[in-house]
């Protein structure tokens, strides 16, 4: 079966993020497909580089990364929502001249459409926020 | 066509869990994730609304999420499913709609 997993929440906020990581886990170890994670609102902060949690906790950032890059997932955040709590990726830094980037590898910033799009593709679509 | 129903709010917190019920129609699946999972427990003045969904729905209840709040799975309702991601997994599957009361 084909999944999009929508994540509406930051990492740390609650624990809609982990819910996400691990259903997402556990949907790829049945076989399913995962077609899309869409990250909208809190949830672009999952895409950040420059996090650094303390050393005994979890850095859920990487743990997408790692997942992303691993199982070839597209990991989307919603350009808006990342504009607004500056995530942003190299194009979109210099288009606003901004000095610097942070998005983490194996994620990509697009709009809303791609969340219409992936629900269309998809047999499924899990939201996963607050 | 039935709705698999995922919740993840306390029903002592928010009233995200009675609209569920209230929505929730027969045959479908009601999933207590995170914080809803408190909402398993027997004994409280949730219980019997629970209770009364579960004459025709099936009631499910995350068993990680269960146990990180110290709730152990002998104070559930009865008939309530304990499952596991994969479990999670598989009735997302089955059902043909599902909905997050976020």
């Amino acid at each position: 079966m084909k999944y999009t997993v929508m994540v509406n929440e930051g990492p740390y906020q609650h624990q809609s993020s982990d819910s996400a990581l691990q259903f997402v886990r556990a949907a790829l170890e049945k076989g399913h497909e995962i077609f899309r994670v869409f990250f909208y609102h809190d949830g672009v902060n999952n895409g950040t580089r420059l996090a650094v949690p303390p050393k005994d906790d979890r850095l859920l950032q990487q743990e997408w990364s790692d997942l992303a890059k691993e199982h070839d997932l597209d990991l989307v955040i919603c350009i808006a929502a990342a504009q607004r709590r500056g995530l942003m990726d190299p194009d979109e830094a210099k288009r606003q001249g901004l000095d610097a980037d942070n998005i983490i590898e194996g994620f990509r910033i697009s709009g809303l459409g791609q969340l219409i799009e992936g629900s269309i593709q998809s047999d499924r679509t899990i939201v996963f926020g607050d | 066509m039935a709705m698999l129903h995922i919740v993840n709010k306390s029903p002592f917190e928010r009233n995200a869990f009675k609209s569920c019920l209230d929505h929730a129609v027969a045959g479908d699946s009601i999933l207590m994730i995170e914080d809803a999972a408190v909402g398993a427990v027997d004994g409280t003045v949730f219980s019997s609304d629970l209770k009364a969904a579960m004459a025709d729905k099936s009631v499910y209840v995350l068993g990680g999420d269960l146990a990180a709040r110290g709730m152990s799975e002998d104070r559930i309702i009865d008939g309530i499913k304990v499952v596991d991601y994969a479990g999670f997994v598989d009735l997302t599957a089955e059902n043909d709609k599902t909905q997050s009361w976020v």
